[in-house]
């Protein structure tokens, strides 16, 4: 396997990414979109796909640049640090994921389409609250040649914005995986209003037309274009919770070395500067299950399972202690909505939620280490 | 395939059949506990005929010390030779062939500081397990800040004489010679007068007593110098420069002790053994303790592996092997209560065996630093917090 070391590629990659981050999507601009009711900025995805970042995992004949799972990870990382609010896992990763799962003429004009920022992609998945695809009920019911979809798809995220729709459906007592268009009639969209302020949407189908056209990959056969896909996005966002969790870490050393109590930086003080440390070695631990992951998904895919699941669980548990630690340690300023802890608190709520929690990603462990 | 990955694969291949040839049936429990390590040295008794065939066949290959330059007893393995190594001896359990302070920690220092002839002289009885080495840092005043040795060590022209005393000195009883931290200049700032010297346990004026711990062993001694004459020749590095050696070879130590983790590495997984034992399988909140266990095992060998693939890619290591110290350690005491409730009323009754390595690992956090002292370094040095 390649080397648990950031290749010279990956740093030159988040160093890019970080410079561009830190002049157009600083928290500021979150903190802008959510005082102003907005969830997306379309400008903002336009010039991320403008520098290669929407096509990083689609093929270059696709006018991608093809760079992988890891470096996926790496601008996932570096947008959690500032809570970039774009549809970058759901489109860039998950839904190009899934496209090149199915190695067509049509698959690769779709992969065409993301990389150059025209098309935005959900995965319309969950039904309850918690992520669980097997129990999945939604029903595509055949009817002549092609399909009729009928139900409710809840925390679908970057749905309200999307162009198209991933959507998972029951076809009898298999799965099948259909690519729709969000405006399709029959479709109705309900924008929810999230704690972290980030697009998501309640979708509805009723009695909505698809044909074999729109089915992705085989008929009853769901999993083998949507696992690879759920694992990508559950890497990626793996990364972003890793990048709140380094975020919110950052600015709490900086407040510990800034705040003056009793006449001296609360840094100075054990029991501080011991919270302090823990959490940075968790911060540590967490990102090499992160470099692993991306690594298993390029070298193995077929073989990443455990993997993803460990770096999304890690992530998960280190995020809630670094925003947990972070307003703590911030005292009360930390409460305040005009300061910045509060939002990564949120996110990382939220991050804890999508694609799994710990308890789902635990359980996938347990499984393969023979619980 | 790369040439690389070429030769890589053969000597794979050639392994694979070389340890289904060579390592004996009883060596293959993957058992690296307390009681099952060979630790060699001129009064080693081997508990087993296998365990005497393992250590012989493994060191006509190098493999006690697999990383090692063949001219110094090991295999001159590549770091991933090495990561192959490994995954081959776990994959057929194998036990360590031998372990000891001087592969961990001496052997390093001296590949590190020592002269050729010092290498020369004193790795290759190491590697083949015949000189057993025991580490004299501690002292009665000397614990968390050990930089305040006070063992007195005087130029006598054509010898060195050391008068003093060493605590925690890990199986002191037991092994052939001791590296010691010793105050060479007492009027320089306290970690500008030490040096790292090397004494021969049968010396005149050298003594041993064990002190027994919770677990009902004696793993450490206190060790006492009176009068002890030693050569010239035998010290490491440069004189009054010892505590740069000193935590060089910190940092091994705390690599070591992080990843000597009961069934960390080779052993079977925590879920395994949990389930093994009949509370185990039935109580849904030690289930849950253990997965998170496991979770944090997983991630902690991962770093173990990011940091050894960046100190092979030559970045720093530094000071942030404190953190693996800290988080192995803790995590390890983790495991063994978790052992231990699964175990049940079963595991309280000494015979079991269980209890030993359970108390053992209390010690863990203590020992090369303790937890706090780790968070500490890591809290001044890494994240450059005040104080």
């Amino acid at each position: 396997m390649a080397k648990l070391v950031a290749t010279e590629e990956e740093v030159m990659l988040a160093d890019a990414a970080r410079g561009f981050l830190d002049e157009a999507a600083p928290v500021a601009h979150l903190r802008g979109l959510r005082d102003a009711g907005e969830t997306h900025d379309a400008a903002l995805w336009k010039s991320m796909a403008d520098m290669g970042w929407a096509g990083i995992l689609a093929p270059e004949s696709a006018g991608g640049s093809d760079m992988g799972h890891a470096a996926a990870c790496v601008l996932a990382g570096e947008m959690g640090k500032t809570l970039v609010s774009s549809p970058f896992i759901s489109t860039a990763v998950i839904a190009a994921t899934a496209l090149r799962q199915v190695a067509d003429d049509r698959a690769n004009a779709a992969l065409a389409r993301i990389a150059s920022g025209e098309v935005t992609y959900a995965l319309a998945i969950d039904e309850g609250a918690k992520f669980n695809p097997d129990a999945t009920q939604m029903e595509a019911r055949r009817e002549g040649n092609g399909f009729r979809l009928n139900g409710s798809k809840g925390f679908v995220v970057d749905g309200g914005h999307a162009d198209r729709l991933l959507v998972l459906a029951r076809t009898g007592d298999a799965l099948t995986l259909f690519d729709l268009p969000a405006d399709r009639v029959g479709i109705t969209r309900q924008a929810k209003s999230m704690i972290d302020n980030r697009d998501a949407a309640t979708v509805s189908f009723a009695e909505v037309e698809a044909t074999g056209e729109d089915v992705l990959g085989q008929v009853d056969d769901a999993m083998t274009v949507l696992k690879p896909a759920i694992e990508a996005g559950q890497a990626a966002l793996a990364a972003e919770m890793a990048g709140v969790a380094a975020g919110a870490f950052g600015m709490t050393v900086e407040y510990l070395k800034e705040r003056k109590q009793f006449g001296v930086p609360i840094g100075a003080f054990q029991a501080l500067q011991h919270r302090a440390a823990h959490l940075w070695c968790e911060c540590e631990v967490t990102a090499s299950a992160i470099l692993n992951a991306g690594r298993k998904l390029d070298e193995t895919p077929e073989n990443a399972s455990l993997a993803v699941s460990l770096a999304k669980a890690r992530a998960t548990d280190t995020a809630q202690l670094a925003v947990q630690e972070g307003v703590q340690m911030h005292g009360g300023i930390g409460m305040t909505d005009a300061f910045d802890m509060g939002f990564y608190m949120k996110r990382a709520r939220v991050g804890a939620e999508w694609l799994g929690d710990y308890g789902y990603h635990a359980n996938i462990i347990a499984q393969a280490r023979g619980f | 395939m790369s040439e690389t990955s070429e030769k890589l694969s053969t000597f794979q291949a050639e392994l694979r059949a070389w340890l289904e040839e060579n390592c004996p049936r009883e060596m293959r429990d993957g058992r690296n506990d307390e009681t099952t390590i060979c630790w060699g040295g001129k009064n080693w008794n081997f508990t087993s005929e296998a365990q005497r065939t393992w250590l012989k066949r493994c060191v006509t290959k190098g493999y006690t010390v697999p990383t090692w330059p063949v001219e110094y007893g090991g295999a001159g393995l590549s770091r991933d030779e090495e990561k192959v190594f490994h995954a081959e001896m776990g994959r057929i359990n194998a036990r360590y062939p031998l372990q000891s302070f001087g592969i961990w920690m001496l052997g390093p220092a001296l590949l590190h500081f020592g002269t050729h002839e010092q290498k020369l002289h004193y790795l290759p009885p190491i590697a083949r397990g015949e000189v057993r080495w025991c580490q004299g840092y501690s002292e009665p005043g000397a614990g968390s800040d050990l930089a305040n040795v006070q063992s007195k060590c005087e130029d006598k022209g054509d010898h060195w004489l050391v008068n003093g005393q060493k605590i925690w000195t890990s199986y002191a009883d037991k092994a052939d010679w001791i590296f010691a931290l010793v105050r060479t200049d007492k009027d320089a700032p306290k970690h500008k007068g030490i040096s790292f010297v090397l004494i021969n346990m049968e010396t005149e004026g050298v003594s041993t007593r064990p002190i027994k711990l919770i677990s009902g062993v004696s793993p450490f001694c206190e060790t006492f110098f009176d009068d002890v004459k030693f050569p010239k020749e035998q010290v490491v590095g440069t004189i009054n420069r010892g505590w740069d050696v000193a935590k060089y070879l910190l940092t091994h130590e705390r690599e070591m002790i992080s990843a000597a983790g009961g069934s960390m590495g080779t052993g079977r997984p925590l879920g395994a053994v949990i389930a093994d034992c009949e509370t185990g399988a039935t109580d849904p909140v030690l289930r849950s303790d253990a997965m998170r266990a496991e979770v944090d095992t997983l991630a902690v060998e991962l770093t173990l592996e990011r940091y050894k693939d960046q100190a092979e890619a030559g970045g720093s290591v530094g000071d942030a092997s404190a953190m693996l110290k800290y988080m192995g350690t803790e995590l390890n005491k983790r495991r063994l209560e978790l052992l231990m409730a699964a175990g049940g009323s079963d595991a309280l009754e000494w015979d079991d065996g269980r209890a030993p390595n359970w108390l053992r690992t209390k010690a863990n956090s203590i020992e090369g630093g303790t937890s706090e002292v780790m968070l500490s370094i890591l809290s001044k040095r890494v994240l450059g917090l005040p104080g």
